[in-house]
């Protein structure tokens, strides 16, 4: 009975052979079933989510948020829903409208493929695939292709503009985004997500490699293409970035795929630095790793939101130095320090908690590092000083002048 | 099952779409991207070797890798050249740019 | 027809289409964006040869880094003028004959040759391909000298890219 998850698929397997269909196909079906239940679930969460985003950036903007759908206006996601329905899609003339139109589904699909491998509870898992880790990364890159495909397909400077920025920001973000995997993978020895959780039974990776997780946010944040880092979208210098042109449904994908990405976001931070279902309990009943997954989930996720909704827009240059000048050397450290470190502890084989505990040093001593070196080498400002030029001069005080 | 010649054929074809391609095209970026259909090709090629003959060892699989380190600074390179072209001369087909020095 | 045959069959006819649309079409971005379905098709090729590192490795290069530079490559050096111009050379019969005859020999080759028409060995089911081939790379009795000579190449080609697009 505590299984609750297996016992059920085990019932509907049971059932669907009882019916007359083969053990493949009773599987195959299962497998569809399972897929769609994922997928479901991501919408939900999704509809959700807005809700509680626009709540809390209310709240933090000292506004209401949204409050006449319903109570507290949680009906506001459905009424936006149905408006975004019953709304005409407008293709722009001169619009490659093939990639167009497969552009949003794209961004979609390359979100909701990468839920395929999360490891929900110890046995619940869609494929457990020995390449998880880099089938993450791998799927994540489609992402940037849809964002390009939408610019470029629009016909639309701004939006040309706006993929062109995304393209220089996020192939750069991958680099460190994929460091700070590499480590949890050394330090599990392999890429399997559920091997990589198991390796985290005791103590999280949070604690062993804080500057690792750290720099998984910081550019996983960027990959969401959201504030602090959201100038493929810059409202105020490009109307909407890449997805200026679209309506509709289509703009709403583009929305969806975006919130959904940065629950995943939170998901793959839960996976790799939290513990992922881990917890009290949680390896005899399945059900609750789920409950644990999904809560370390949102607790990440609503810390990306405060972060998003506290900060400013970078300026372009500042997020190209933030990357290459700072991440990426200081991640290339951080990686050969933990292999090193991991190396010769495990010659050493301490207690697991002094382990623990050199790692968690070294780790902050790095940072710390880095940051006084940042520090010290950070280039003197050019300022630039512009004589200050009224726009409009009154009559008056010109003729006062000739 | 699938033989062993299936792949390599489909291979084949990959590599003469590729051979055509960069034969034909006069863009250099189209060329490039034909290069990289064949490098593609011979990758399946690789792949399917180890596969069907010693999937014990895994020399295939590491040319496999190699050819990716190739094909991936063979573009950086090429696409450098073409932006660096483009910037001097404003032309980027292979056919045009016929002098040593610009 | 079982069903990596039938996957088998999808993958060349759409991956062999993409690749003819990647030579013929003359709109650049449109031959890029084939190039990314012939390539993921190649993927699908690997995944079934049960070479998942390769696959995933090939869709992670090719289609996250290589075709959107390619994209953007072509962003930025869009001629205005390009659509009047044809864009094959004069000598395409000669490439396409030439093609086509390299095609129909190497076919002809691999489909009478008694060697290539055998069938996979069956693999033990736990076969750790990633740790293997991880531990070949940098074992130095093994394939280290290329390893390194793959990455020093690498180093090469990001300098080399740097210094020839710097603007002087």
């Amino acid at each position: 009975m505590a299984d609750l998850i297996n016992v059920i698929e085990s019932w509907l397997f049971n059932l669907i052979v009882s019916w007359g269909a083969s053990q493949g196909l009773a599987q195959f079906i299962l497998q569809v079933l399972g897929s769609l239940l994922v997928v479901v679930l991501c919408f939900v969460i999704v509809i959700a989510l807005i809700w509680v985003e626009r709540k809390l950036a209310g709240r933090i903007q000292d506004r209401f948020g949204p409050n006449r759908a319903g109570p507290y206006g949680i009906f506001q996601s459905f009424a936006d829903i149905i408006k975004i329905f019953t709304k005409e899609y407008v293709t722009p003339t001169g619009a490659d409208k093939g990639l167009f139109n497969i552009a949003p589904v794209l961004a979609m699909a390359s979100v909701l493929a990468i839920w395929a491998v999360f490891p929900f509870a110890i046995n619940v898992i869609g494929a457990d695939i020995s390449v998880g880790v880099l089938y993450i990364v791998a799927i994540g890159s489609f992402g940037i292709l849809a964002i390009l495909m939408a610019g470029w397909s629009s016909n639309n400077r701004f939006a040309l503009l706006g993929a062109s920025r995304s393209v220089a920001m996020l192939i750069s973000y991958e680099i460190p985004m994929v460091i700070s995997l590499l480590i949890p993978v050394l330090l599990a020895k392999s890429m399997k997500l559920s091997a990589i959780i198991d390796a985290q039974r005791p103590w999280w990776f949070l604690i062993v490699t804080p500057l690792a997780a750290l720099f998984f946010l910081i550019s996983s944040m960027a990959e969401i293409g959201k504030a602090p880092f959201d100038l493929l979208e810059a409202e105020s210098e490009l109307v909407a970035g890449y997805h200026t042109e679209y309506s509709g449904m289509k703009f709403g994908m583009f929305y969806v795929a975006e919130f959904l990405h940065q629950y995943t976001v939170g998901a793959l931070v839960t996976i790799f630095f939290l513990g992922g279902w881990t917890g009290p309990m949680a390896a005899t009943w399945p059900i609750l790793g789920v409950i644990y997954f999904f809560t370390k989930t949102f607790i990440v996720y609503l810390a990306i939101s405060w972060i998003r909704l506290s900060l400013p827009r970078i300026r372009i240059d500042e997020m190209l130095d933030l990357n290459w000048k700072f991440l990426i050397p200081v991640s290339f450290l951080n990686l050969i320090m933990v292999a090193v470190a991991d190396r010769v502890l495990m010659e050493l084989d301490p207690a697991r908690w002094i382990y623990v505990g050199v790692m968690f040093v070294l780790s902050m001593a790095l940072l710390l590092m880095s940051l006084i070196v940042a520090g010290m080498t950070k280039p003197a400002v050019e300022r630039v000083e512009f004589p200050s030029r009224a726009v409009a001069v009154s009559p008056q005080s010109d003729r006062s002048k000739s | 099952m699938i033989p062993l010649s299936w792949y390599l054929i489909f291979a084949a074809a990959l590599f003469s779409i590729g051979l055509y391609g960069v034969l034909a095209r006069k863009n250099i970026i189209a060329i490039l991207m034909s290069i990289e259909l064949m490098l593609t090709a011979i990758n399946i090629n690789f792949i399917a070797f180890w596969r069907y003959s010693l999937p014990g060892q895994m020399a295939g699989q590491v040319f496999a890798v190699i050819v990716f380190a190739v094909s991936a600074s063979e573009v950086a390179v090429g696409l450098a050249l073409v932006i660096s072209l483009f910037r001097r001369v404003k032309l980027i087909a292979a056919d045009e740019i016929n002098l040593l020095k610009w | 027809m079982s069903l990596g045959l039938f996957i088998f069959l999808l993958m060349v006819v759409v991956t062999i289409v993409a690749a003819v649309a990647v030579v013929t079409s003359r709109n650049l971005v449109n031959a890029a964006m084939w190039l990314m379905v012939a390539l993921f098709g190649a993927a699908i090729a690997f995944v079934l040869l049960q070479a998942t590192y390769i696959a995933v490795i090939q869709v992670l290069v090719y289609i996250g880094a290589i075709a959107v530079l390619i994209v953007y490559t072509i962003m930025l050096t869009r001629d205005p003028d390009e659509k009047h111009v044809p864009g094959v050379n004069k000598q395409w019969p000669i490439a396409a004959v030439l093609s086509l005859v390299l095609f129909l020999g190497l076919a002809y080759f691999y489909y009478t040759l008694p060697q290539t028409n055998v069938l996979a060995p069956t693999l033990d089911g736990d076969l750790n391909a990633i740790s293997q081939l991880g531990a070949l790379l940098v074992s130095p009795n093994a394939y280290v000298l290329p390893f390194e000579l793959a990455s020093i190449l690498l180093l090469a080609a990001l300098i080399g890219s740097i210094v020839v697009a710097w603007r002087k």
